[in-house]
């Protein structure tokens, strides 16, 4: 078991800064999973705990050695690969088997473990073929089983489900979030997809361009999102962003766009006072978007005209032109609106999101 | 393939094809009949009533006795195999160790330095021999076996580094890594990991090597002199050709016996040779 700590780690290719100080702690058997767009950096990061990739500066430990110039075997860590690497030439015996044959167990041991991992992945009945033989869930599990017969104090998951179709990637996503519960193993989980990250993360790194942008509980994320670019990653369909300018109008501020004029209330527009006469980016959420009733405040309404109406069955997704922006509202899916109908929407005041046009951080 | 009517396939597909195997293989058809044709009739003239040039109704194997108790072609036979074979082995090993590190060790100027070994491999062996006739005057290897088994890699060994190379990188290095973290150190991973999966490219550099020193020419021709160390292909042309006249029969049964090695190793490892220049491990 143990805890992962990284400290002011940077990594450059050449001159490539593609991990700028990034400071993180991993808890002892915790799900962290590190998601952000191509590029981002979380890869890179993940390979040097890993061991594969050297540390340009900075500090990694594990448990409470630094590793930095611990080779990959020494680090009592398993990974899993995105192509799965199983070793092409082996049986799934045999490949389950390697790390433990490299770390010299007795024979009797090897067999009881990979027993053990065999049924605890379902895959008894395929010990004996060979790789190329196994169909891509299946191959999935060897990986997965490869890793856990070493019993190691870290996981590593590189996208690991991202070779599989949809429905086997929901499928092996439980079985991945069932796993963890049942060997609580410290976990870190690359991916670049938003949903997986927010279902199996217990807390969630977002990183942008080799910088960690929030650092948190999967709803702390959708809830409070650290900046701009978390808010908009986070969350699917993607958070409504407007250009406003913050005015004050009667003691009150006000957002202002074309077409759009929002009263901010209590905390929010407290602190969007203090920024009175600046530019500002607003964010709504869809599913904090409906149709205007009799409840709602003038002050939280605005006119928009639908462009496209999406029907999902449990929801329907209406990409509307308010003013300049385009805003995406999820509704109730008894509502019967169609394509270039004007109506009014409401939002819902406590679920604002105000982010500084400059920094892009949350106000 | 070809799709549409049927004249097109002919037109396109089959004709050409059938023109193509004639061509490749008239050369070996020719190469037999030649060796079973007794001497009555290999110089008769074309004019003549009876001139039958692309069938015999008297085949005969006088031309291939003629080979093994006039010759030493036994003897060529064992001294071409024994060379081609070392010298292979010697290659491929320098080979397998250089591709693996110009793939996967990042040292710097690996790049160009794979560039480099692989223009020594354009070097003609026209120009190399004369220098070399000199190192192995010089180490007193003349005539003997070992002029050529440590001649022919200079060119086996470049060869193999290139095929070697482009094969290890097509191999994912995932598998590497996996084994890397999995306990191995960077030799047990290559050991029993990536050579296990490049076992098709091994193969195809082996073959092709093993062919390259096996019909191998002018080092031989210069290297080696007396009667019984010398390989086939110089053994049969420098004692069978003798000024302008040309054993037609015996040439043709030694071509022909010293060609039966080469076709059953590429036959044996067919396969593997296949997939080996075409690159496919995977995952």
């Amino acid at each position: 078991m143990a805890e992962v700590s990284l400290h002011k780690v940077n990594k450059k290719f050449d001159a490539n800064h593609v991990v700028k100080d990034v400071d993180l702690e991993i808890r002892d058997k915790e799900f962290m999973v590190f998601v952000g767009p191509s590029g981002c950096g979380k890869t890179t990061t993940l390979r040097m705990i890993a061991g594969l990739e050297a540390i340009t500066s900075g500090d990694i430990r594990i448990g409470d050695t630094v590793v930095n110039e611990v080779p990959p075997m020494d680090r009592d860590i398993a990974m899993v690969f995105q192509n799965y690497a199983l070793y092409p030439h082996m049986s799934v015996a045999s490949n389950l088997a390697f790390g433990l044959k490299m770390r010299k167990f007795e024979k009797s041991e090897i067999e009881s473990r990979i027993k053990r991992a065999a049924t605890i992945l379902g895959i008894e009945t395929l010990l004996e073929r060979k790789p190329r033989l196994l169909s891509g869930g299946q191959r999935q599990r060897v990986a997965l089983g490869r890793a856990i017969v070493r019993d190691p104090a870290v996981f590593l998951f590189d996208e690991p489900l991202s070779n599989l179709d949809a429905k086997l990637r929901v499928q092996m996503r439980v079985e991945l979030k069932k796993l963890h519960e049942r060997l609580a193993v410290t976990s870190i989980y690359v991916t670049h997809d938003q949903v997986e990250a927010m279902t199996l993360g217990d807390r969630v790194v977002v990183m942008k361009d080799g910088v960690v942008q929030q650092c948190g509980e999967p709803l702390e994320l959708y809830n409070t999102p650290a900046n701009r670019f978390v808010a908009g990653f986070i969350g699917s369909p993607a958070m409504n962003f407007a250009d406003v300018t913050l005015a004050e109008k009667n003691g009150r501020v006000v957002a202002e766009a074309q077409g759009l004029s929002i009263g901010l209330s209590g905390e929010l527009g407290a602190r969007a006072r203090a920024k009175a006469n600046r530019q500002a980016t607003l964010g709504i959420r869809p599913e904090d978007l409906h149709v205007a009733g009799a409840g709602d405040a003038p002050e939280h309404c605005f006119e928009a005209s639908v462009e496209v109406v999406e029907q999902l069955g449990s929801e329907i997704l209406l990409d509307s032109r308010v003013g300049t922006s385009l805003f995406v509202a999820s509704i109730e899916p008894t509502m019967r609106v169609r394509a270039h109908d004007k109506l009014k929407l409401a939002l819902k005041p406590e679920r604002l999101h105000l982010f500084d046009a400059e920094t892009e951080a949350a106000i | 393939m070809i799709e549409g009517a049927a004249w097109r396939k002919w037109v396109f597909y089959n004709i050409p094809l059938i023109i193509f195997v004639i061509v490749l293989l008239f050369p070996f058809y020719w190469m037999i009949i030649t060796t079973f044709r007794p001497d009555g009739e290999l110089y008769r003239p074309w004019n003549a009533r009876n001139y039958m040039p692309f069938w015999t109704n008297h085949p005969t194997i006088e031309h291939i006795q003629y080979l093994f108790e006039e010759t030493n072609f036994g003897r060529w036979m064992l001294n071409t195999m024994f060379i081609a074979l070392v010298s292979t082995l010697i290659s491929l090993f320098c080979g397998v160790l250089a591709g693996y590190a110009l793939a996967r060790l990042n040292f710097p100027f690996a790049g160009s330095l794979g560039t480099v070994i692989f223009i020594t491999y354009l070097v003609p062996q026209t120009l190399l021999f004369i220098p070399l006739a000199q190192i192995i005057r010089n180490f007193e290897l003349g005539d003997t076996p070992w002029s050529l088994i440590l001649t022919y890699p200079t060119f086996l060994i470049p060869f193999c580094t290139w095929l070697m190379m482009g094969y290890f990188k097509a191999i994912p290095k995932e598998l590497e890594e996996c084994a890397r973290i999995d306990g191995a150190s960077r030799w047990k991973a290559m050991v029993y990991i990536i050579i296990p999966c490049a076992v098709p490219g091994i193969l195809s550099a082996g073959i092709i090597a093993f062919t390259l020193s096996w019909n191998e020419f002018i080092y031989a021709l210069v290297f080696l002199s007396s009667p019984d160390q010398k390989t086939v292909p110089v053994g049969v042309t420098s004692e069978l050709i003798r000024g302008d006249v040309f054993f037609w029969g015996p040439l043709m049964a030694g071509a022909l016996l010293g060609s039966i090695p080469v076709a059953i190793v590429y036959s044996f490892f067919v396969e593997h040779y296949v997939s080996g220049l075409t690159g496919s491990v995977k995952g």
